[in-house]
């Protein structure tokens, strides 16, 4: 991993990058992740002007299509110091890829490495940003998760023990293992769609894991896979979930918090 | 060989209606990788993880001074008395070796596993020039009797069942029926020894050249290369350009690295230096050693943005770690090199257009890049053979025309709201619970729901609290007196 040297984001407001899939789909993601920052006192903003990061086009090949997406990101964030995203992929996108699609356009580039450097991930902002693994979190009742590491976040920015760490400090809530849980569920963007018969036997092998798993619940911090073991566990009528960690973190917040306006 | 991995897709979907093989697949790959990781990382994660990065080093010094080393090979090769040739292309290796076989007057023909001479199609070659051709690798073996390609660069055989192998056995040699699977290698071990005795010349590859030394070293579990190497009386070994290293030291390296990485073993079975043929006064050993340096197009890759792939050792980890070989076995790919590798190497080999399905047959997860002894950046590579891919146009119109739409609507946040509730007005009318029967989605929707768009999507939501505050805020400042 070769990620640029950071400062720390503590006392700085943060600006919420929801990425399009949040916006549109899952909504209730990005509504836990500004509960959650909010609850540890931060002052979170959401930049109105921003849409889709640009990854489909460009892990497609697509770097025509993606590079107005990526110049306009840079445009619509690059007066706040802390950007804070739900989604390890996304992340990804801006602080591994980022630099290198710009790395023929001198400013373009410098301003990407900038933006890398403030860009955070959820899970790796709260526990190594602010150092706050306990976020005083208590589930109502006692609930079991098992983690998946969705690919990006776990190759590219090293996530994994983040989430971890923020679930077992949570009060009610234990967690147990996932077989395999770092192997790809299949998803991959566009190759779901382009080789779908493909993608769909690799997610049946996740199933048959999340099936074994003692854990209803499996947690990931990436909606994109979230949304695709969903998407199998919804048409066999499986009982089993799988839920995005800010949500899963949000159900720990006290009550009034967590039904707030 | 043929090249198949146009039909990646087509190729793909017979191979997933093939549960049998695709069982036998996944438990060779699963014990491979699990034998991998207890091998690379034995003495800790840090140890191992250093030995990669060591590794990466020494092969990444070789490939940059390629030439050097080359000519430093060839050099010390033939001084210590083996005959170097160089071949640029398929058709060369083969008339290289058709020419010392007529040298030679060899009828019969006994090889050791090369996936160079499958690339290049020698078999075929020698059997037009009315020479046997044995593969003495039992796997080499088993698939040359069931007329197949390889599925795997270590283990070729790897999609077969041992019930498979001994129908094979029984049919085409006349093996007593038996499931024990000692037996049945007893068997091709007692067939192959006879072809040992009578063969007038051995055909190996290599897996490195150690340009100081000038030798050549084969890594073997099962025997056969040794047998190979030293009983008939001339050796050819083909050799891929990039396989040069620097020194002996940087062998001590990557031979601790490759069967740890390819079978999960400290040392392999057989750990070949041959320095040059049977000198006077030695008892074994061939009369004559050719080394065959073959580019076969390692040259323009050397040349072009994707040079670090050379750096691959063969080891087949990538394979038996990657969830898509996982599913699919390596005869979908079409070409010698299967998995996350072959998806690399075939476009950059046999033309990126002739290969175009191969770079996108990846979910891009990076478990390859990290089980990579050599810690080669096979994601990045597909990304970037994909963005070659856009770029010379074998690009299906459809999707490029998908990606500027939306690229050109999320340029737009009014746009994209207003395309986001446009497809939340149409999603009730889409079926539910089944297959989409047409449209980009009707794959994905085979096995899986979709996921409902959002009536009140989180911009919505901001918005509603904001105006809220506001309100709040300023009736507050109504109540002041």
């Amino acid at each position: 991993m070769d990620l640029p040297a950071r400062t720390s984001p503590v006392g700085q407001p943060v600006a919420l990058y929801v990425t399009c899939l949040v916006d549109y789909l899952f909504p209730g993601v990005g509504i836990a992740s500004v509960r959650l920052l909010e609850h540890l006192g931060l002052t979170v903003t959401f930049p109105f002007a921003q849409t889709c990061c640009g990854q489909p086009a460009y892990n497609g090949g697509y770097h025509r299509e993606a590079r107005p997406l990526a110049e306009r990101f840079l445009d619509v964030f690059h007066d706040v110091p802390v950007i804070v995203c739900p989604s390890g992929s996304c992340t990804t996108m801006i602080r591994v890829e980022y630099p290198r699609l710009f790395a023929d356009d001198p400013i373009r580039a410098e301003q990407a490495r900038a933006i890398a450097a403030r860009t955070w991930e959820l899970t790796e902002f709260l526990v190594d940003g602010l150092g706050r693994a306990d976020l005083g979190l208590r589930l109502p009742e006692q609930q079991t998760f098992a983690i998946h590491d969705s690919c990006h976040g776990l190759r590219h920015l090293g996530l994994g023990r983040q989430a971890r760490a923020l679930i077992e400090a949570m009060e009610n809530a234990r967690l147990v293992p996932l077989e395999d849980h770092d192997e790809c569920c299949g998803f991959g963007g566009l190759f779901s769609v382009k080789m779908p018969e493909l993608s769909a036997a690799m997610l049946e092998k996740k199933l048959a894991h999340i099936r074994a798993c003692e854990a209803p619940t499996i947690v990931t911090g990436d909606v994109s896979c979230m949304m695709h073991m969903n998407g199998g566990l919804v048409r066999e009528g499986a009982f089993r979930q799988v839920r995005h960690i800010a949500e899963v973190l949000a159900d720990g917040l006290p009550e009034g918090v967590r039904h707030a306006q | 060989m043929h090249n198949e991995a146009g039909q990646f897709i087509a190729n793909a979907r017979q191979a997933l209606a093939n549960p049998p093989m695709l069982a036998a697949v996944k438990r060779a790959t699963d014990t491979a990788d699990r034998k991998r990781d207890l091998a690379m990382f034995a003495d800790g994660r840090e140890h191992g993880e250093a030995l990669r990065q060591q590794s990466a080093t020494a092969r990444h010094r070789a490939l940059s001074q390629l030439p050097a080393l080359l000519e430093q090979a060839e050099e010390r090769l033939t001084a210590n008395g083996a005959t170097v040739l160089w071949a640029v292309d398929a058709a060369e290796v083969c008339r290289h070796v058709q020419e010392i076989a007529a040298r030679h007057n060899v009828r019969r023909v006994t090889k050791s596993k090369s996936m160079i001479s499958e690339e290049v199609g020698l078999n075929d070659a020698l059997i037009a020039a009315g020479i046997d051709v044995l593969e003495t690798d039992l796997g080499e073996f088993i698939i040359q009797l069931a007329a197949e390609p390889p599925s795997h660069i270590v283990t070729p055989v790897i999609h077969k069942s041992k019930e498979t192998i001994r129908d094979l056995f029984v049919e085409r040699l006349g093996m007593p029926p038996t499931d024990d699977a000692q037996t049945m290698a007893r068997f091709a071990r007692e067939h192959l020894r006879a072809a040992f005795l009578s063969s007038e010349m051995g055909i190996s590859g290599g897996n490195f050249i150690i340009a100081e030394t000038g030798t050549l070293c084969l890594v073997t579990n099962e025997g056969n290369g040794r047998m190979v190497t030293t009983l008939p009386p001339v050796h050819v070994a083909l050799v891929g350009i990039e396989k040069v290293i620097a020194t002996l030291e940087d062998y001590a390296l990557l031979t601790q690295v490759l069967p740890r990485s390819a079978t999960g073993q400290a040392l392999a079975v057989y750990t070949h230096m041959i320095n040059a043929p049977r000198r006077t006064g030695e008892d074994d050993g061939p009369e004559a050693l050719y080394v065959i340096l073959v580019d076969n197009g390692r040259s323009a890759i050397y040349e072009s943005e994707y040079a670090e792939v050379l750096g691959c050792i063969r080891c087949g980890a990538c394979m038996n770690a990657c969830p898509i070989y996982e599913a699919v076995g390596g005869h979908a790919y079409g070409w010698v090199y299967p998995g996350p590798i072959g998806a690399v190497l075939t476009p950059l080999m046999t033309g990126l257009k002739e290969a175009s399905p191969l770079p996108n047959a990846s979910s891009l997860c990076g478990k390859c890049k990290e089980v990579c002894p050599i810690d080669i950046d096979l994601p990045r590579m597909l990304l970037n053979l994909r963005r070659d891919l856009v770029v010379q146009g074998h690009t299906p119109l459809p999707w490029l025309a998908g990606m500027r739409a939306w690229s050109v609507a999320a340029r737009s946040p009014r746009v994209f709201d207003a395309a986001a509730r446009a497809a939340h007005a149409v999603q009730p009318v889409l079926p539910k619970g089944k297959k989409l029967p047409l449209g980009p989605l009707a794959g994905w929707t085979a096995s899986r729901e979709l996921p409902q768009l959002a009536a009140q999507p989180f911009r919505a939501w901001w918005s509603e609290r904001e105006k809220r505050a506001a309100q709040q805020k300023a009736e507050e400042s109504d109540d002041q007196p």
